[in-house]
């Protein structure tokens, strides 16, 4: 299904590729030993190499390139052995040395590929151009002080990957969807945690529009959207602008963006720079950064299962539909879970009850995989007690709110409240035959025919068996005695 | 007294083992020198409590017979080296008042063997110029005078305060540092030897960056014997520059009972320049005489690409500069003159912090970077250095050592060359190929000019040959026996 937006002139197509800044997992900053936790005391995490101070040089961090390095692989991308440091060259006041140490002609990642999943069951293939290092700028605050500004360098040198994909993408859905598997894969990986709203990861969104069969038009770049949600949001309303001055006879002129949440709209980078003319140069500080490749290897074989993976797996091992296993591979620690409970289980009903009863106590109580009350343990405890017969469905769901509510385990729960189903026919024969005898009117319009009061029938003896009929004996008795 | 600031470093280091002599004796003597002698300007700063102080210490190590290699030895470091305690200019405004809370690798090193810290040299203002006219805390004066004249002199760049400091028998070595020839032309304009080492040989840590593929830090000293002894302390690989180089630093003072006999040397016959002076060429001649002597053969080599050598690092140098000084900027350290926004200060600052020359070559490195003329100049700068750098590949097929003069001209009046800069960036003609390929270099004095000025001659060497280069150079400088004095000097 094609996304396109009508104007005037007739209908028009989006064209977006994301530059995605995600901020290493990493002890340390990228060319110095500075620590990189986010939130200290500003300024207590800056080392003289991230303050510039003279005679200070850069000595890059191992452990940054080797996440860099994991997340190429996680992106099914060329990872070039040999990369390059460039300065890229500006002032600015939280840019301490006057450049910011990137790459430039010579990026450690080279193309890759992000299958992304949209809402109607299809999948996408996004290319990616790129992926470089570079190091973050400090932090400029300009409402500390009537007249000056306040620059934080807790940030300045921490790692950054800068992932770009190609203009590959056609909507705002295949723009969310496309972060959303990026940031999976990402956490995944353990090389960014995708926090947006700590600015851990921020993207700058390029949209230009056309018409079919047209070669690009001019684009404009959207500086540091900071949600999935703002960069849809986003993406659709440059869009729209852009049709407007083009539909208007206008010239849609190459420039950088912010787009204003409040108001959904973009507005242009009241620049407090000039245009710059950036100066890259190779870094003479650092050599040419050449890697191994058994080493390379070496980190490939370590890699961990990756969402698309995990969830062709699922659905061949645990013979889940395609719906349900994207569901459960979203985050690790979710699919862990599932496979704690389904493994020796009904994979399907596990499914079931992670994607429904679960998600939503968790949704209810606020609380994530990590701190859920109910444990992978106690809910496949739960399952064992369907599928043994100990309980039946509906018990079953009075059981996990129990559960939710106690954290406790629900073989306790069902003794605790005698909650057991009653498998004994005898006691089923005789409830049967009480519903049956109170009810002799549905019993005779039953018998000339109308076959849906069985339902009626059903509901009355699990009623009187307070829940806890077993229903499959519930029914063969029924059958036996409405004859 | 004058005796003690006539002594070689290596001669003082045997008193000071023998404990003929104490290093505080022997600090007084040079302390007492540097303050009768303050009219050359060679030192910014001066440290004579620091002085005593590391003195005694070494006095009580030499008791105790825990002496290091250089235990005693009164020495003057460029104030391009960050010293922790001690303000750090690199002679520029922009860096006044600026006390490094750290010490440069290849100054802790030399503290490390046990040297003693007279203070901190003069220089051209961030290392860019040849005749320490530059430096925002005056000219340093050559302690020699031409014959007749009482016109001050230059004592050459960068490293002028140094090489003066070395001259004049204020300390018995120093710590320069060599970007385009920032060692050897003024080692050769003051009649001292200096040696720019193999490009990573020395730690750039903790030294202001001029140019930082081709800045290496030297020794300065009155012979080969000293710049031996002395590089070897400050040598040696440092993981905290990603450009020094993990190789193991050999006893090079020991490599200079090896002799020269056998050894290949090569003459580049690019180097006899149209108009170079006939003293000049007559040292060179004499140089190569001296060599065969001693039992070297000589070989003319080519060197093609080293007439485009000056171009190139005229554009490579204030490229990296250009970027290297942009943290200059009144935010976190040194000079800040406030404007009205950040482009004012930006603007206020570095225009009263900088001086002319530092202005100008950032520029040229601006210029030569920018969008549109990258390719031309810096792109094309590069492949002219990868020339040079093979043809010195080439040449090592042949020889073992490569004899050059070391200047075109001996020390030149202040006020001289001053009109165009292009005539004093040729000082660094004979120089700069050494940089740009990132191979050693010496300069040992050969010889006086007509007017009585020392003139130099220049050895290069295979990368991390020193060892080859020191032992040409004691070749030299027993052939000249260049016993000649500065007119300025301790005891003079």
């Amino acid at each position: 299904m094609t996304y396109t937006l009508e104007g005037t002139t007739g209908t028009w197509e989006v064209v977006v590729g994301l530059e995605v800044h995600a901020q290493v997992i990493s002890q340390s900053k990228l060319f110095s030993g500075a620590a990189t936790a986010f939130g200290a005391e500003p300024n207590t995490q800056v080392s003289f190499v991230d303050a510039a101070f003279p005679g200070m040089l850069p000595v890059i961090n191992g452990e940054c390139v080797a996440q860099a390095v994991r997340t190429g692989l996680g992106l099914n991308a060329q990872i070039n052995l040999e990369s390059r440091f460039d300065r890229k060259n500006y002032f600015y006041a939280d840019l301490p040395a006057g450049y910011q140490i990137s790459q430039y002609q010579h990026p450690i990642v080279g193309t890759g590929v992000v299958t992304i999943d949209l809402a109607d069951g299809t999948t996408k293939e996004i290319g990616i151009t790129r992926l470089h290092l570079e190091q973050d700028a400090g932090k400029s605050l300009h409402d500390q002080h009537p007249t000056k500004s306040y620059i934080d360098l807790n940030r300045a040198g921490v790692a950054l990957m800068e992932i770009v994909s190609e203009p590959d993408i056609r909507s705002p859905e295949e723009a969310g969807a496309y972060l959303t598997k990026l940031r999976q894969i990402l956490r995944y990986l353990g090389t960014c945690d995708g926090n947006m709203e700590e600015g851990s990861m921020r993207a700058d969104v390029n949209v230009s529009v056309r018409k079919a069969g047209e070669a690009y038009r001019t684009r404009c770049e959207v500086k540091n959207v900071n949600s999935i949600r703002f960069v849809m949001q986003a993406v659709e309303a440059e869009a729209r602008r852009q049709i407007a001055v083009w539909e208007e006879g206008g010239e849609v002129a190459q420039e950088t963006r912010l787009f204003d949440s409040a108001r959904g709209t973009t507005r242009s980078m009241r620049s407090k720079e000039h245009a710059h003319d950036y100066r890259y140069f190779p870094d003479p500080d650092l050599l040419p950064l050449v890697l191994d490749a058994g080493w390379v290897e070496s980190l490939k074989a370590k890699l961990p299962e990756l969402p698309d993976a995990k969830a062709a797996r699922f659905m061949r091992d645990y013979g889940l539909p395609a719906y349900d296993a994207r569901v459960l591979v979203a985050e690790q620690a979710t699919a862990d879970f599932y496979e704690a409970v389904a493994i020796g289980r009904d994979a399907k009903l596990a499914a079931n009850w992670m994607m429904g009863d679960f998600f939503a106590a968790l949704n209810r109580t606020g609380r994530t995989i990590a701190d859920s009350p109910v444990s992978a343990a106690n809910l496949g405890k739960l399952i064992d007690l369907i599928a043994d017969a100990t309980i039946n469905g509906r018990i079953a769901k009075e059981v996990f709110e129990a559960m939710v509510e106690t954290g406790d385990d629900p073989t306790a729960i069902v003794d605790a409240k005698g909650l057991r189903q009653v498998t004994d026919t005898g006691a089923i024969d005789a409830a049967v035959a009480e519903v049956l005898a109170r009810n002799a009117d549905k019993v005779a319009e039953y018998r000339s025919g109308k076959d849906k009061l069985f339902g009626f029938f059903v509901g009355q003896v699990m009623k009187a068996m307070a829940g806890k009929g077993n229903p499959a004996l519930v029914n063969d008795v029924l059958r036996k005695q409405l004859g | 007294m004058s005796a003690l600031t006539d002594l070689t470093l290596a001669e003082a280091a045997r008193l000071l083992a023998a404990k003929k002599v104490s290093a505080t004796e022997l600090t007084q003597a040079h302390v007492d020198a540097i303050e009768a002698l303050a009219s050359l300007n060679a030192f910014i700063v001066t440290t004579p409590e620091r002085a005593l102080a590391d003195a005694k210490r070494a006095d009580g190590r030499i008791a105790a017979g825990e002496a290091g290699p250089l235990e005693g030895i009164p020495l003057a470091i460029k104030d391009l080296f960050c010293t922790a305690g001690i303000q750090t200019t690199a002679a520029s405004r922009i860096l006044g008042g600026f006390v490094p809370p750290y010490e440069s690798t290849v100054s802790a090193n030399l503290w490390r063997d046990g040297a003693v810290c007279l203070g901190k040299t003069n220089l051209d203002e961030f290392a860019m110029g040849s005749s320490n006219t530059t430096s925002a805390y005056g000219n340093v004066v050559n302690p020699w005078k031409r014959r007749g004249d009482n016109r001050d002199l230059v004592p050459g760049g960068s490293s002028g305060g140094s090489a003066a400091a070395v001259a004049a028998r204020l300390c018995l070595g120093a710590t320069a540092t060599d970007t385009g020839g920032s060692i050897r032309q003024p080692a050769a304009f003051t009649g001292t030897v200096g040696i720019k080492p193999t490009y990573g040989r020395c730690s750039r840590w903790g030294i202001v960056a001029f140019a930082s593929s081709l800045d290496q830090a030297g020794p300065m000293a009155r012979t080969v014997e000293d710049c031996a002894i002395l590089l070897r302390s400050m040598a040696g690989h440092d993981p905290k520059d990603s450009t020094s180089a993990d190789i193991a630093v050999p006893d090079f003072a020991a490599a200079l009972g090896h002799g020269v006999k056998g050894l290949r040397i090569g003459v580049p016959k690019e180097y006899r320049l149209e108009g170079l002076s006939p003293e000049i060429a007559a040292l060179w001649e004499q140089g190569i005489a001296w060599l065969k002597e001693a039992g070297c053969t000589i070989h003319e080599i080519g060197l093609p690409h080293a007439k485009y050598a000056l171009p190139a690092y005229y554009i490579v140098a204030p490229a990296e500069a250009s970027s290297n000084l942009a943290r200059y900027d009144g935010v976190r350290f040194g000079l800040r003159v406030p404007g009205d926004s950040l482009d004012a200060q930006y603007e206020a600052t570095r225009g009263e912090g900088f001086g002319a020359e530092v202005r100008r070559r950032i520029m040229i490195g601006t210029y030569v970077l920018s969008a549109g003329y990258y390719d031309a100049y810096y792109l094309k700068a590069q492949k002219v250095r990868a020339l040079i750098a093979r043809d010195f590949d080439v040449a090592w097929e042949s020889v073992d050592a490569i004899l050059t003069p070391a200047t075109p001209n001996a020390a030149f009046a202040i006020g001289e060359n001053q009109d165009d800069p292009v005539t004093m960036y040729l000082n660094d003609i004979f120089t700069v190929t050494a940089n740009l390929a990132g191979l050693p270099g010496i300069a040992v004095p050969a010889g006086l000019d007509a007017s009585g000025l020392p003139l130099g001659l220049q050895v290069i060497g295979r990368a991390f040959d020193e060892e080859t280069v020191f032992r040409v150079g004691r070749a030299i400088e027993q052939a000249a026996g260049f016993t000649a004095m500065p007119q300025l000097r301790a005891g003079a």
